[in-house]
């Protein structure tokens, strides 16, 4: 029962990381129409910026996280500008192209910039409480705190998207791009807030993954895969299903190595993904299709 | 002093061969002007056209006398024009509410004013304003739809076949209301398939054909014309 | 000694750019044609060279066989082996939207990598299958310039039968499915199932390249079949020559095998302590490469030049 229980927690954690990049395809998706491939890579670049941060003035792993955000909604934009901008009138299938691009290039200058071997924020072992009243239930500090950050995170972006003339325009855009434009809500300037939130929520990802674990130039990439099983399983272009489909597809990642070897845990999450294109492909709740 | 809105020999289409063949279209300040014609003819390509949704390849639209030839729908909407699309023209995930404030999303300070202007027009939508607007009915879209539209308080409403797909009942009550709006000195210009109705509330109209006009009179001299009962008003 | 040199170092390139060939001719039945985007070329490729390997080596008890076929078996066996593969990918997402199919494909790439990685009963895991024989082994015709000559057969052999198909009915409802679905879909055409053929078609065809590549290399372990190598190079390939035309296809494997293997020669001019920085440097080229293509030339080097069409669609 304390195994389940531990394995709960570690799904949630993962979970965690899971949605904080599926909300960013989600939304990337419903303003511009692809999938983005480099979001995996976004992740890790943001995780590096935020080591390169902190080492750069001593501080501790936690500080990590607002410099990987705050940097990488900058580089997220000045992608958008620079690449997807002028390819955007084009057919979306080519954005998705060059976001394959982009992924490669940008991992490719991760290894570049901070070597291909495992880094990790801080040294040494975090001892984790140990919770009697739950079965001897263990969680670490980091843990609980990746689990909080998100929720705070999650409800900024619900207030914003709900609360802020911005957000319901880019609410709006997702709905109806023809009409939003109709109406005069500026294009360019939502989009580029939605690489700015795609972008920090990636890097909050990113920093998640690598204090849990380690950082590595495929940290990203090998994520990617669950962050969209996790925005597929929500209803691709529906940033609060990617919340659920992040825990789902956490959880059942970690629930499975009861059954089969670790190794297989993103075959998991494409299993999941797999059933849902078969059954239901708009997703457990309505997407934009 | 000029009119509203001139367009002149209006040529464009959608980057194929042009299917607007020369248009006019001159709506002034007090009145509603319709467009009718048969499929195909290029009605709503031309409000299209006149909005800056597709490009004006050659020709000109004036507004107040002033070129808006191929402005941007943005540019177009501060300059106090606003167009009403005929499908898909809710945000179906947002409040009632929400799809009115996007509407004004480039208008400055306090919406309570126009909201309250738009709910006194459209008192369902007071009701309901929060619903989602994918949620409600045909007729209750429209209302959202061209409420939007009202927030800005538009000089010139634009609107694309506002009764498609409505019972008769509601097409009476939107004709109504859109009388109603034109009486607070909004000029009016409209697409309609339901081209007897139309005519008889419009000060004018315009009848085109594969792209150019054909006839252009009043409402109620159109509606008596012969030729044009004959050609699309069923006889 | 110099030109010996020189001549099998060409030898080894143009064997690359054929085996590259084959998979871009695939790749171009599935995105060139029809508009669908895979970019789990790598798991096809695998598939299709485990495949012909494990059916021709010698027994071994490390993995399963080998049962020490001949070579066309072989083929004949990647061919089978990721024709099933391109099938229930195929079934599962004929009928979704291209990003879905996108994201599937590279499901099924990790998937087949994860499953060559840990299944050591079958592929021998990260140790990896060695000794696979080229296709004239012990005969004094063997030479890697005959078994450049082989590949180079079968490039032409699969860039005729492509060719055929483009030109063929079959290929005018698929690039009519490209060019307007919904205007096909009500001309009666199945959409799915002439997507599903393409898809199956083009998966065969990288078996293929798979089973081509593994007898040329002679050991194959899971490092090869990292997306980069299978997968964003033939993308490039298919994009630089020209998606839709499959003479760019085999010139964009060429080309684009002609730069990536200059920039080998180029970042191998950097001190060997900074082996790895060369690779991403290489990655880095390629990638940038291929951006802008994308905003100069999208079209590619040879544009597609489709036969008419009866009735151009707008």
């Amino acid at each position: 029962m304390t195994d389940i229980l531990q394995l709960l927690v570690y799904g949630l954690v993962l979970g965690s990381v899971l949605t904080m990049g599926a909300i960013g395809v989600s939304m990337i998706f419903g303003i511009l129409r692809f999938a983005h491939f480099a979001h995996g890579d976004f992740m890790t670049l943001g995780a590096y910026l935020g080591l390169s941060f902190i080492s750069a003035f001593g501080l501790s792993s936690w500080w990590a996280l607002p410099a990987a955000m705050v940097g990488m909604a900058a580089v997220a934009v000045f992608i958008d500008q620079v690449l997807y901008r002028r390819i955007r009138r084009t057919q979306p299938v080519i954005l998705l192209i060059a976001s394959f691009g982009m992924a490669l290039i940008l991992r490719s200058l991760v290894q570049l910039i901070w070597g291909s071997d495992n880094q990790t924020y801080a040294s040494g072992i975090q001892f984790p409480w140990r919770l009697d009243w739950l079965g001897g239930l263990r969680l670490k500090p980091d843990h609980l705190w990746i689990m909080l950050i998100s929720l705070g995170l999650v409800a900024s972006v619900h207030l914003f998207l709900t609360r802020t003339r911005l957000g319901k325009a880019m609410r709006a855009m997702s709905d109806n791009m023809d009409l939003a434009l109709v109406s005069g809500i500026p294009a360019e300037r939502v989009i580029m807030v939605t690489w700015v939130i795609g972008g920090a929520l990636a890097a909050a990802a990113g920093v998640f993954l690598g204090i849990d674990t380690r950082l590595h130039p495929m940290m990203g990439w090998t994520t990617l895969l669950p962050v969209f099983a996790a925005a597929i399983l929500g209803g691709i272009g529906r940033p609060y299903g990617a919340i659920a489909g992040g825990m789902i597809i956490g959880v059942s990642m970690e629930m499975s190595t009861l059954l089969i070897p670790a190794a297989y845990k993103p075959a998991v999450a494409f299993a999941i993904m797999v059933g849902m294109l078969i059954l239901r492909p708009q997703g457990i709740f309505k997407g934009t299709v | 002093m000029s009119s509203l809105l001139e367009a002149k020999g209006l040529y464009g289409g959608y980057g194929g061969a042009d299917i607007l063949q020369g248009t006019n279209l001159r709506v002034e300040t007090d009145e509603i002007v319709v467009i009718v014609g048969p499929n195909g003819a290029g009605k709503s390509t031309a409000m299209k056209a006149v909005f800056g949704l597709l490009r004006i390849r050659e020709g000109e639209v004036l507004y107040r006398g002033e070129a808006i030839t191929n402005a941007k729908p943005e540019q177009m909407v501060r300059r106090g024009i606003a167009y009403v699309p005929q499908e898909k023209n809710v945000f179906p995930s947002l409040t009632v509410r929400e799809n009115l404030e996007m509407g004004a999303y480039l208008m400055k300070g306090d919406l309570s004013k126009r909201l309250d202007k738009v709910y006194t027009l459209f008192p369902k939508l007071a009701e309901r304003r929060r619903q989602q607007a994918g949620l409600m009915s045909g007729g209750e879209r429209q209302m959202v739809a061209m409420g939007r539209a009202l927030m800005i308080d538009p000089q010139l409403l634009m609107l694309d076949e506002p009764t498609a797909g409505l019972s008769p009942l509601l097409i009476d009550e939107t004709f109504e209301r859109i009388k109603e709006i034109n009486a607070q000195g909004i000029g009016v210009l409209m697409v309609e398939q339901n081209a007897k109705q139309a005519l008889s509330i419009a000060s004018r109209g315009y009848v085109l054909a594969t792209g150019s006009n054909r006839h252009e009179d009043t409402g109620p001299n159109l509606l008596a014309n012969p030729e044009v009962a004959e050609m699309f008003l069923g006889g | 000694m110099e030109l010996t040199g020189i001549a099998s170092y060409l030898v080894s390139f143009l064997t690359f750019a054929g085996v590259y060939a084959v998979l871009a001719l695939g790749l171009n039945m599935q995105w060139g044609f029809t508009g669908q985007f895979n970019i789990g070329i790598a798991g096809f490729f695998a598939v299709g060279a485990y495949t012909s390997a494990i059916l021709t080596t010698p027994s071994s008890p490390a993995y399963l066989g080998g049962f020490g076929m001949p070579f066309l078996i072989g083929l004949l066996g990647a061919v089978i082996a990721s024709t099933v593969l391109g099938l229930v990918v195929g079934l599962i997402t004929a009928r979704l939207r291209t990003d879905y199919l996108a994201i599937a494909s590279i499901g099924i790439a990790e998937m087949v990598r994860l499953f060559v990685k840990n299944e050591d009963w079958l592929t021998n895991g990260v140790r990896g299958i060695a000794g696979i024989d080229r296709p004239l082994a012990g005969i004094a015709l063997d030479s890697s310039f005959a078994y450049l000559v082989i590949v180079a057969l079968f490039v032409a052999g699969v860039y005729f039968l492509v060719e055929r198909a483009y030109a063929s009915p079959w290929g005018r409802v698929l690039r009519a499915i490209r060019e307007n679905e919904p205007a096909t879909a009500a001309a009666g055409k199945s959409i799915a199932g002439f997507r599903l053929q393409a898809f199956v078609l083009g998966s065969a065809i990288m078996g293929l390249g798979g089973g081509l590549y593994a007898h040329f290399f002679g050991f194959l372990s899971p490092e090869a079949f990292m997306p980069l190598y299978g997968t964003f190079l033939v993308w490039v390939m298919l994009i630089a020559g020209g998606s839709g035309n499959n003479r760019g296809a085999i010139l964009g494997a060429i080309v684009v095998w002609g730069v990536w293997s200059g920039t080998d020669l180029l970042t191998g001019l950097l001190p060997s302590e900074h082996a790895t920085q060369a690779a991403a440097l290489r990655v880095l080229l390629i990638g940038v490469l291929l951006q802008v293509i994308l905003v100069l030339r999208p079209e590619g080097i040879l544009p597609e030049k489709p036969p008419k069409l009866i009735a151009k669609k707008r």
